[in-house]
């Protein structure tokens, strides 16, 4: 087996990008993901790469939008208003159909907010942030060894897909450590004909850009645009199921209110509560399945580290049939396994509404 | 199942995070299951720190810790804000050097180590938190001194190797030290 280390949830982030290919990082120091910046610094220069501290988020995200152009696994990170401020360069880079990889360690919004976690970026992650119709694909990290694994298959899918796709962490589980082992991971790569490599008067020109002025072409461009995501709902939704053979209070929740929430489901069985977890992985694209096999499901709690976003997608998922409640802190504020246990207990007792 | 959540909490600068990173690594190179979360922020720049380390047999699941099996007071405002929160049969280590308080609570066991002064008496200032880790080393049913070189040897950097025989010797005065 190898090497259990001990490392910080940013730090396994900046490593397992390292490992996946990612030789350039831009970037701007927010607390709590400064690590991630700080690692690539470290090691970026001794292994060929490039670290660039930029002027601000705003020149980062584009030079992770030109890296990307040329074909290069590219990468950048920041915590809530850091990414408010890269929104513009998320929809440039989803317009133009370049793969990319976005890091959000999120804090207590809105405005500056505060630096404690948080998880109420769930909606500009998953509905946009940026204008115009677009989609990342954005993965929700429980662990720090999810911080790893989820990295290099966000760089996979990216690269696969041709867009971006976001790693939606919190405070937390940045700046938590926890044993992580860096197994020999499969690292696919993709060619990537389209890129920016310089024609060397062999080939035509490739094109990257996300202006069409032409109204017919722009639409196409979004059908088509709308196909692969339809294909990436179909086939990449990922989530873990914990107790939900025969729940009947599912308590949903990513990240490390799922966490919370699973030690308040392993408390609620020992009391006899059939309470089951549904953990999604994947937060775009919401895992619908998992919510189609939770048949014997009365009631559901969305537990949050916000003032309740994730429930709505719950509610689509289940077609509103059946009891969703919220369980939540917000600014900073995490909910104790108690409170996730007496929601589940109230949910139990059929007084949710 | 087997678990012990343990509480670390005093000013920033006194090593508070150090002593959970010790504790965890411990747990690591032992094969257990740990985790460790900081305060993170302002309070890293002084003001209060805290640590929570978890050990355990099984998957940690919440890694925040909200009744403690262990809690390290390094100051009065940690103990006071913690003292209620520790589960009845756990364990309390206080720096008597810095807290003049006692615990009022019959349901616990509390160890006082006068740390900070032992540390300085023995001219290793900073290391009154590694005393009071060799003393609940020693004194917790489910921890254990032995090994402690190693992870000693694992987490001070080479750049540093003199504090290794520091943080050995303050570890070994810790343990040996009779609190009650």
């Amino acid at each position: 087996m190898a090497e259990r280390i001990l490392m910080k949830g940013n730090e396994a982030i900046a490593e397992a990008a390292i490992r996946a290919g990612c030789r350039h990082y831009f970037g701007y120091p927010i607390t709590p993901q400064t690590e991630i910046a700080a690692y690539m610094a470290k090691k970026m220069p001794k292994i060929g790469g490039v670290f660039l501290q930029a002027e601000s988020e705003i020149a980062s995200i584009n030079m992770v939008y030109g890296a990307a152009a040329a074909g290069f696994r590219v990468m950048t990170s920041s915590s809530s208003p850091g990414i408010s401020l890269k929104a513009e360069g998320l929809s440039y880079i989803a317009g133009s159909d370049v793969p990319a990889l976005v890091v959000n360690v999120q804090r207590g919004g809105p405005g500056l907010g505060g630096i404690q976690p948080s998880q109420s970026d769930y909606f500009q992650a998953t509905k946009g942030g940026g204008h115009g119709d677009y989609r990342m694909i954005v993965l929700a990290p429980a662990s720090v060894q999810e911080m790893a694994s989820l990295t290099i298959k966000g760089f996979d899918l990216a690269d696969k897909y041709r867009m971006t796709s976001m790693i939606l962490a919190d405070g937390t589980i940045g700046q938590m450590m926890e044993p992580i082992t860096f197994e020999d991971t499969e690292i696919t790569t993709y060619d990537k004909p389209w890129a920016l490599t310089g024609t060397e008067c062999r080939r035509p020109h490739n094109v990257v850009n996300s202006l069409y002025l032409k109204p017919e072409e722009l639409e196409r461009k979004n059908f088509e645009r709308y196909e692969k995501y339809a294909e990436i709902e179909k086939n990449e939704a990922m989530w873990e199921d914990y107790m939900m053979d025969d729940a009947e209070i599912v308590v949903v929740a990513f990240g490390i209110a799922s966490r919370v929430a699973k030690n308040a489901v392993a408390t609620a069985r020992k009391e006899g509560i059939k309470a089951g977890l549904i953990r999604p992985i994947t937060l775009w694209p919401f895992p619908n399945a998992a919510f189609e096999a939770a048949v014997s499901a009365r009631a559901f709690i969305s537990v949050e580290l916000s003032m309740g976003q994730m429930i709505e997608d719950v509610r689509l998922a289940t077609k509103c049939d059946k009891p969703v409640t919220l369980c939540n802190r917000a600014g900073g504020m995490i909910p104790s396994p108690d409170e996730v246990l007496t929601a589940i207990r109230t949910a139990w007792k059929g007084e949710a509404k | 199942m087997k678990t012990t959540e343990i509480l670390i909490a005093g000013f920033g600068g006194q090593g508070i995070l150090f002593s959970g990173k010790f504790l965890a690594y411990k747990g690591l190179m032992e094969d257990t299951q740990v985790s460790w979360l900081p305060s993170y922020g302002p309070e890293m720049r002084g003001g209060t720190a805290n640590c929570n380390v978890i050990l355990s047999d099984s998957p940690v699941g919440s890694p925040i810790i909200t009744a403690p099996d262990v809690l390290i007071a390094m100051n009065l405002p940690s103990l006071e804000k913690y003292v209620g929160a520790v589960l009845p049969g756990g364990q309390i280590y206080v720096d008597s050097s810095l807290i003049d308080a006692k615990v009022d609570r019959e349901d616990v066991e509390v160890f006082y180590i006068p740390a900070t002064q032992m540390a300085k008496d023995e001219g290793i200032g900073s290391l009154a938190n590694m005393i009071i880790v060799g003393h609940l080393l020693e004194n917790h049913p489910e921890l254990s001194f032995s090994g402690v070189a190693e992870v000693v040897e694992k987490l001070v950097p080479p750049k540093k190797a003199a504090l290794k025989e520091l943080n050995m010797k303050a570890l070994t005065l810790g343990k040996d030290y009779k609190s009650n």
